[in-house]
Order: C-alpha cells, then sequence, then structure tokens
C-alpha cells in the first residue's frame, strides 16, 4: 500500500462490525483507524450494545493502518467490553500495532483530562472574591513600591554619587522629552486652533470676539496644554517604560540584574521617573507656546485680530499665575506617569501575553490618574480662589 | 519493504539561505525518508534551526526548493484539503505553548482544528497524550507558567503529537533535560516512532539522544550537509566533524 496517497485524515476506510455467537461476542474491525476516522467512529461506537456476553473477542487483524486515536479507541472498546461483564479472552492485531497498543493500555492509567468552565452565581462570586483579593493585594504592593521609591529617592538625593546615574537619566530625558515635541507640538498647536475657533463662534454673537483671547489663554495655560501633553507622554512614554521593563522581566534581565548586586530601582526607576520629572514641565512650557501660536493665528484669519493686537490683550488679560498654575501639575503628573508605568513593568510575570496585558493597564492606570489629580487640582485651586 | 523506506518525505534541493548578510545554507541539497530518525548537528549559528524553518514554511529560501510530501509547505491563504500542515508536528524548543490556555486546550488545538471529535473524546486523546509524553496528570489543567521547562518541551511534544502526525519536527528536543528525562524523551521517541512509524527531523546537540534514536545524522558543515550513519561519519575526514564525535563527549557517548 503506498501510504503518501492517503491523507492522515482520509475518513472512508474505517469499519467495525459486531458478531455474536451464543455467549461470545465478537468485534471485528478493519481499514484504517486514524484520527481523521476517530470523530466517526467515536460516535457509532458509543450506540453499540456491548452487554450480555461472558467472553469476548477483539479482531483487529484487518487493520491497514493504526494511530494512536485509533488505539486508544480499541483499547475504550475493550474496556466497555470489560466493564459490561465479558472476559476478553483474544486482542488479535497485526504485529507492528502490538506496541503501540501495550504503550497505551500500559500508561494510560489518568482520568479523562476535565476542562472546567463554571457558570451561574457560583461563577460571579467567585470571581468578584478573586477581584477582591487581588485588588487588595494591589494596593498592598503599591504602598510597598512607593515607598520604596521615596527612600531610593532620598537616597539618591543625598548621596547621588552611587545611586543617581546619569547616563540613563539623560537617555530618558532625550526619549520622553525632545522625542516626544514634534507630537506634542502639532497637536497643541491644532488644539489651540480648536479652542480659538470654538470661542470665536460663541463670542461674536455678544460682540465680545476680543474676550476670545481670554478664553483660549485661561483655557491652554491653565488646564488644557499641561493635561493634552500628560495625556500624549502617558501614551507615549508609559506605555514604554511598562513594556521596556516588562520585556527586560520576561528575558530574566531584571533577575540578572539582582543576582550582579545592581539595584534594579537606581537603574530602571529612578532614570525614568526623574527623566519625565524634569521634561515634563519642559515640554508643558512647550506645548503652552505651540497652543497660543495656533489661537493667535485662528484669532488673525477668523477675527483679524493682528498679532501685536493679540499679545497686548494677552499682556493685560492675563496674569503669569494663570501660567503658574498649569505648570505646577507638570511635576506631579510626571512622577504619577512614571511610578505608573515602571510599577506595572516590574509587574510583568514571565509570559509574553502579560507584557501586553500591563502595557494597556499602564496607560488607563495613568490617563485615569492624571484626569482625577486634574480634577483634584481644580477644587483646591478654587477653594484657595487661585 | 525496502522499496516502501526509501519513500522521500521531505526533499530538499539547491537550497540557499542569507540572514543578515551572511550566507547560511549554499546549495544544499536534503532527502529524509518516511519512517526514519534524522539527526541534524552542526556548530553554532550553522543554520540547523534556520533549516528546521525553512522545511516548515517559516522561512522563505532565498534559492531552491523544499517540498514536503511533494507540496510547497509555505502556508496558503486557502488551505487545501491535505495541507502539510495536518500531517506534520511541530516541538519548538520553549515549547511555544499558547500561554492563554492550559496544557490540556494546548493539546487540543490541532484536534479542534482538524477534526470533528466530540469533547469528551477529545478530553480522553489529552489524557493518553499526556501520559504517553510522561507529564504527571494534574498538569492537564495547569497554564504554561506554571510549568518547568522540562515540562513544557513534554507539553509540547504532546501538542505536536496531538493529530497523530506523519512528520515530526523536534528542535533541540532533549536541551535543559536532567540526564534521566533525557533518557525517558529517548525511550519514548523510539517507541512512537516504531509504534506509529514516524519520520523524526530532530536538531540536536545531544550526542546520546544522536546515539539512542537517530538513524542517519545530517551534519551541516561550510553552509553545506553531510549525511551518514554515525560510523560513516566518524570516519569522514572534515575537521569539525572529526573533533565533534572524536572530542571527550563524543568519544564517551559513542562508548556505550
Amino acid at each position: 500500500m503506498n501510504r503518501t496517497d492517503d491523507s492522515v485524515l482520509a475518513d472512508d476506510h474505517a469499519w467495525f462490525r459486531l458478531e455474536r455467537k451464543g455467549r461470545v461476542l465478537r468485534f471485528v474491525a478493519g481499514g484504517e483507524w486514524v484520527v481523521g476516522a476517530a470523530a466517526r467512529l467515536d460516535r457509532e461506537l458509543s450506540q453499540l450494545g456491548l452487554g450480555g456476553a461472558a467472553e469476548a473477542e477483539i479482531d483487529g487483524r484487518a487493520l491497514m493502518r493504526l494511530d494512536s486515536a485509533g488505539a486508544w479507541l480499541l483499547v475504550r472498546t475493550k474496556q466497555a467490553l470489560e466493564e459490561a461483564g465479558a472476559r476478553v479472552t483474544q486482542f488479535a492485531l497485526p504485529e507492528k500495532y502490538e506496541p503501540l497498543i501495550t504503550a497505551i493500555e500500559h500508561e494510560h492509567h489518568a482520568p479523562p483530562v476535565v476542562i472546567e468552565r463554571r457558570h451561574g452565581i457560583v461563577a460571579i462570586v467567585e470571581r468578584v472574591g478573586i477581584g477582591t483579593v487581588a485588588a487588595g493585594r494591589q494596593g498592598y504592593r503599591m504602598l510597598g513600591y512607593l515607598g520604596r521609591f521615596v527612600i531610593e529617592w532620598l537616597e539618591a538625593v543625598f548621596k547621588p554619587s552611587g545611586n543617581l546615574r546619569l547616563a540613563p537619566l539623560f537617555h530618558q530625558i532625550e526619549e520622553v522629552g525632545i522625542n516626544a515635541l514634534p507630537i506634542v507640538g502639532l497637536l497643541q498647536f491644532l488644539i489651540g486652533i480648536v479652542i480659538a475657533y470654538q470661542a470665536a463662534e460663541q463670542l461674536r454673537r455678544f460682540n465680545a470676539e476680543i474676550l476670545t483671547i481670554d478664553g483660549v489663554a485661561f483655557g491652554i495655560l491653565r488646564e488644557l496644554g499641561v493635561l493634552i501633553t500628560s495625556i500624549i507622554v502617558a501614551g507615549r512614554s508609559g506605555s514604554a517604560f511598562t513594556a521596556e521593563i516588562g520585556t527586560m522581566r520576561v528575558n530574566e534581565e531584571i533577575d540578572a540584574l539582582e543576582t550582579i548586586g545592581i539595584n534594579t530601582f537606581d537603574v530602571l526607576v529612578l532614570p525614568r521617573v526623574l527623566g519625565l520629572l524634569i521634561a515634563l514641565p519642559l515640554l508643558t512650557f512647550y506645548s503652552d507656546v505651540m497652543a497660543m501660536i495656533g489661537g493667535a493665528m485662528m484669532c488673525y484669519f477668523d477675527l483679524g485680530i493682528t498679532v501685536p493686537a493679540f499679545m497686548r490683550h494677552l499682556h493685560s488679560a492675563v496674569s503669569v499665575n494663570a501660567f503658574l498654575v498649569g505648570l505646577i501639575k507638570a511635576p506631579v503628573f510626571a512622577v504619577v506617569i512614571g511610578l505608573v508605568g515602571c510599577y506595572e513593568g516590574l509587574q510583568v510575570e514571565r509570559n509574553a501575553a502579560s507584557v501586553g496585558k500591563l502595557t494597556t493597564r499602564s496607560v488607563v492606570e495613568s490617563v485615569f490618574l492624571v484626569i482625577v489629580l486634574d480634577a483634584g487640582f481644580s477644587i483646591l485651586f478654587s477653594i484657595l480662589k487661585i | 519493504m525496502a522499496e516502501r523506506e526509501r519513500e522521500v518525505v521531505i526533499r530538499v534541493r539547491g537550497l540557499v539561505n542569507r540572514l543578515g548578510g551572511n550566507l547560511i545554507h549554499d546549495g544544499l541539497d536534503l532527502d529524509v525518508y518516511r519512517g526514519e530518525v534524522l539527526g541534524v548537528v552542526g556548530g553554532s549559528g550553522a543554520g540547523k534551526s534556520v533549516l528546521l524553518r525553512t522545511i516548515v514554511g517559516l522561512n522563505r529560501p532565498a534559492a531552491g526548493t523544499v517540498e514536503v510530501f511533494g507540496q510547497d509547505p509555505v502556508p496558503h491563504r486557502e488551505r487545501p484539503e491535505n495541507a502539510v500542515q495536518t500531517r506534520w508536528g511541530v516541538l519548538f524548543q520553549e515549547g511555544a505553548l499558547f500561554s492563554s490556555q492550559t496544557v490540556a486546550e494546548n493539546i487540543q488545538v490541532p484536534l479542534r482544528e482538524y477534526t470533528d471529535m466530540d469533547q469528551a473524546l477529545m478530553n480522553q486523546i489529552t489524557a493518553m497524550k499526556i501520559s504517553m509524553v510522561g507529564l504527571p496528570d494534574d498538569s492537564a489543567r495547569k497554564f504554561p507558567s506554571q510549568l518547568s521547562g522540562g515540562m513544557k518541551k513534554r507539553a509540547g511534544l504532546a501538542r505536536a503529537l496531538a493529530a497523530d502526525p506523519e512528520i515530526v519536527f523536534l528542535d533541540e528536543p532533549t536541551a535543559g533535560l536532567d540526564p534521566i528525562s533525557a533518557n525517558q524523551f529517548d525511550a519514548l521517541l523510539r517507541n512512537l516512532q516504531k509504534s506509529l512509524n514516524l519520520t523524526v527531523f530532530m536538531v540536536t546537540h545531544d550526542l546520546d539522544t544522536l546515539r539512542a534514536t537517530a538513524d542517519r545524522i545530517a551534519v551541516l558543515v561550510n553552509r553545506k550537509i553531510k549525511i551518514g550513519t554515525i560510523e560513516e561519519l566518524v570516519r569522514d575526514p572534515d575537521p569539525w566533524i572529526q573533533e565533534y564525535f572524536s572530542g571527550p563527549r563524543g568519544r564517551a557517548a559513542l562508548a556505550h
């Protein structure tokens, strides 16, 4: 028989029949008992009535091919015959398949594998419980992480020689600050245009077009400049922190650092958080400028306010406080984004799926925290009447 | 019988592979016959894994042809009825188990894809494969991240064997196993190969495994391949081959 011509999955030739001779049951199988035929054979075998015989014989001498799935079905049939009360007196097979059957009969003692899927109220309660415990643990770990960060930070401040690594710090400043300039600048420029356009449309109705400048200036300087920049940086750099540190965890690089005796916090976390702490306020200043340029351009084209007139009104309407109120938030947001990004990176488990999952989580958490903190700042400033 | 033994299941002709500007294979020819265990050895960077990846269609060669069962192994968008992918199993170096699935679910992936078995039968077959490769029963429900390196390898082998393939590709199957597990692996491989008439393409450095299982050995040297039994290769004048089989480890493995 030429085997290359038939597929393993060919399903045509497998057959079996049951012969009864008084108290003796004969199970005759033939053809190609292979994995492709197994599903059909399984269904047909399950409909067989095997009871009522004292003795049974299995005759597989007509088998042309047998693989492990087919062999399992034969072994299972034999077990079913024995359970039905018959003594299996003969199990005849072509010689070359004997080792396969022996291997399966001897090695297979495991109960069938169950793939469990729980349903209903128990599953919901279980998941809620697991989630609650996980959230509690997460909070506990985060607190520990924050504490460690503060201690390492203080050490770096008071003893910078051994603890503060300048090369990675500058690298991070370049990565999160300078390399972000094009995208942050373009987006803030567009935001400035959009705000100016919307404000002009509304204020035109009251003949107060000149107040567009106030609207743009306060909106950008106090809120949107720092907020949009932080969200971009969270998406750009927070995610990169998690992915970089997470990949290092998967490759056991962090373990390697630990065994060499290098403080992973000093090498991985401090430069990133510190780099962001330096870069984000600078980026915010830059994005304020870009947004104001966008606003001024829109004022010129839409309202006919020239740039000198724009500048004059800006000087009289907006104090430097509005700018500082926006800028003061930047370092806070920077620390939050950096800490969350690095923390999630360190939480990565040693598998590839974990990196992706935690990177997503890191971005969502840091954007969430940035917006919540921004709302907190608004409340604080309104109480302080700034 | 002898006629069937010479049936070629993998045919490689004039294979040329380049990686990053380096010539890895230069006009390499290889025939693998049905039912044999072919061990592939070679120094680091000699292109053993590249050869394996080319044969299973993961790497497009720069020139030359590869045929498995007379078909092009590169996956087509439209999978033909009798695609080669249904007729081989591949064990990757680290197991390459799907990390979001349990061991049992991993093993059932090929069964689910290529057959219409009931869940009950799939569970029985999974249990059989798990005990066949020597994994403890409770590993079925574990996730790959909960397994040790050796267990991952066994689970990967169980997945490779799940749909009873005709060819099994093994990439360093015994690397990282303790000697006892490695011996068991050799015995298992021999056993399965005999009873299922498997064709095995095995990349390995393990001389003991080679001696215990391989019918022929393919040595990758100087971007070409030299094939023969251990006895034939020991007499080959090539310095790398001499070093390989006559070095202290080689002598120890062959002395048994």
